[in-house]
């Protein structure tokens, strides 16, 4: 008996227990579905945050007072240092010579006005005109800051995109005064849409000059979070192939400005996108781990279910394979054939699993706007577990099969 | 062609051993009608099953066309069966969900021939037993007689050496059994090795030879008179 026999064999058999068979492959599906549904959603969350990482500059550095929290401990043991100031920013500048620019960032949370209209919680970002080259901001209408801006302290805004929906709606923003933080400020310039990151909306923010943001929000400087009241240094460096040495110098710099011993380790931090991307990675790797970790499970579950059901098949065809033993099946045949049906079974499972997986990546990724693909290796590793999670599971209930004795199976009623 | 040589078969049963035969000897030619008759607990299923090789003597030996089989693993015995036997059984065990077409198939499938020449076969076995009408019906769509056609019919697909007929009228009103023990006089005329077992004085007299077995011995063994061969009516 060929192979594909024993393949129609066991569609009839799965087939004249639907209900059964259904239920049977029930667990094999959620553990196929859940592998083939978290590994696009997966690869499609690290894709999102790639690109948005690369929205930042993949080789601009930030140097911050506390560097990247990754824990509570870690933020009690950095909230202490010394905060970094402008100065550190513009001698950075004037001594690296592997940076190309610099800009200080100080932020702030304020609600912003403007007639009746209030947007809350906006966040206010003062910096230097440089910023634009470094961050890589559009201004899709006025102007950006310039020097004068800086140098004057003028109370002049750019608007992040949802800032100006809510404020103004189809009115046109520039030249008009809206009040932030209770300051008086003028719209120069808007800024092109970003999208939300991490649910975190990008648009509701606005840039300013820092000198500006330094005499208006001096007393009101967030006293709280990893950056509290330092100043963020972004570092651009020359190119590519400076990135290490940028890094190198603006560390050297610092450490004798902020006058660290030599034994002492930085107290301060320098993080690049490349340094998020692979802590998200590592994140996404765990979650990873532990989705096989339920999957496997399931499997198993499902493995389990598929074994007991084969038992029942076997028991209750022995009569059947009396019959087919008495005509000649050797007993590899007979393992052939309940081997086969267990696969089937299990396959019918893994498939639609792997189907519906697919739906529901695509009805997820449309949802939350997450770029989630199906890989090819996702669709071979769902089709082989689950073949073999029916050969090792059924693998037991069909040499039992196989071992009947012909005679007693015949006599079985 | 069967050559057994004091066979003897002995079962444990909770601790107690049962002697089914013992040191039984018989030889059957090719082309040989014969009957093995007993009455139940006689042994005479011990025997059809050691002959039909679904199962091993404890001692002795059984030769089937030079082969000896009494020292043959499960699946060497298999191939045998697949081979040379075609069994026929009182209940005749058939595959309720196949067609009659597709239970016929079924030896050549483990059989190894190929797909096509197996449909034609499947139908001339068919056609043979006078079924050609009824292929694709399955067995709880037929008649009594009907079915043990189609297990002749698969009995017959793999051109066996043996045809051994278990009780083949058992299951049957006595006009269907009589048509039934007509087709087996036919096969045998037409040359085939037919060896029935039963209790049933009226179907064994359809056997030119008559082996009566009893207390796991054989008793007699001898020529049935011709003149009590007037087919069909022996019923």
């Amino acid at each position: 008996m060929n192979i594909w026999e024993s393949v129609r064999l066991a569609f009839g058999a799965i087939w004249a227990h639907k209900l059964r068979s259904g239920l049977t492959t029930l667990g094999i599906l959620i553990g196929v579905l859940t592998v083939i549904g978290m590994l696009a959603l997966i690869d499609g969350f690290n894709k999102m945050i790639a690109k948005q990482l690369s929205s930042l500059g993949t080789t601009t550095l930030y140097v911050q007072k506390q560097g990247l929290v990754m824990s509570h401990d870690d933020w009690l043991n950095t909230r202490g240092r010394k905060n970094l100031t402008i100065e550190d920013a513009y001698a950075i500048r004037d001594n690296c010579p592997s940076v190309l620019r610099v800009a200080p960032i100080l932020d702030n949370m304020a609600n912003v006005k403007y007639g009746k209209q209030e947007v809350l919680g906006t966040e206010v970002n003062g910096t230097t005109p440089d910023y634009q080259f470094i961050a890589d901001y559009e201004i899709i209408d006025g102007r950006a800051m310039s020097n004068v801006d800086m140098v004057h302290s003028r109370a002049v805004a750019m608007l992040g995109s949802t800032v100006v929906e809510k404020l103004f709606g189809q009115q046109d923003p520039l030249g008009k005064e809206v009040i932030i933080g209770g300051n008086r400020f003028e719209v120069i310039g808007l800024l092109a849409k970003k999208g939300s990151f991490l649910g975190n909306d990008q648009d509701n923010m606005i840039i300013i000059p820092i000198s500006t943001f330094q005499k208006m929000f001096s007393g009101q400087v967030r006293t709280r979070g990893p950056r509290s009241g330092s100043v963020t240094i972004a570092v651009q460096p020359l190119d590519v192939a400076h990135v290490e040495k940028a890094r190198d110098e603006v560390t050297e710099l610092l450490r004798r400005r902020r006058k660290v011993p030599p034994s002492k380790p930085d107290d301060f931090g320098i993080v690049t996108a490349d340094q998020i991307m692979g802590i998200f990675k590592k994140i996404t790797a765990g979650v990873f781990g532990l989705m096989i970790g339920v999957t496997l499970l399931s499997l198993l579950v499902g493995g389990i279910g598929i074994m007991n059901i084969m038992l029942v098949s076997v028991n209750e065809r022995i009569k059947e394979i009396g019959i087919r033993k008495a005509i000649g099946a050797r007993k590899k045949d007979i393992m052939q054939q309940f081997i086969i049906e267990a696969v089937t079974l299990s396959l019918v499972g893994g498939v639609t699993g792997m189907i519906l997986g697919f739906i529901l990546a695509g009805l997820v990724s449309l949802v939350i706007k997450l770029p989630a693909t199906v890989s090819w290796w996702s669709v071979l590793l769902g089709f082989g577990f689950s073949a073999a999670v029916g050969i090792f599971f059924g693998w037991y209930p069909a040499q039992r099969a196989a071992e009947l004795d012909p005679i007693e199976a015949l006599r079985y009623e | 062609m069967i050559k057994m040589e004091n066979l003897s078969k002995t079962y444990k049963m909770d601790g107690v051993t049962v002697e089914a035969l013992k040191r039984v000897s018989l030889d059957i030619k090719a082309g040989e009608y014969v009957s093995i008759m007993g009455p139940s607990g006689s042994g005479k299923s011990t025997l059809m099953n050691l002959v039909g090789c679904l199962d091993t003597p404890t001692t002795g030996s059984y030769h089937l066309d030079d082969q000896l089989v009494s020292e043959m693993d499960d699946d060497q015995l298999a191939v045998v069966r697949n081979k040379k036997i075609g069994f026929v059984f009182q209940t005749f065990n058939l595959l309720p969900r196949s067609s009659a077409l597709q239970n016929v198939e079924l030896p050549m499938q483990y059989a190894g021939v190929d797909v096509k020449i197996r449909k034609s076969r499947a139908v001339a076995s068919l056609e043979s037993v006078g079924l050609s009408h009824r292929i694709h019906h399955k067995p709880t769509e037929m008649s009594g007689g009907e079915r043990q056609r189609v297990s002749i019919a698969r009995a017959l697909v793999n051109n066996p050496a043996i045809l051994l007929a278990d009780e083949p009228t058992g299951n049957l009103d006595s006009k269907t059994g009589v048509e039934i023990m007509a087709l087996f006089d036919r096969l045998h005329q037409e040359g085939k090795t037919v060896i029935l077992v039963t209790h049933d004085q009226r179907v064994g007299e359809h056997a030119r030879r008559m082996v009566r077995i009893l207390d796991g011995e054989i008793v007699s063994d001898q020529q049935v008179k011709k003149n009590n061969l007037d087919n069909g009516s022996k019923l």
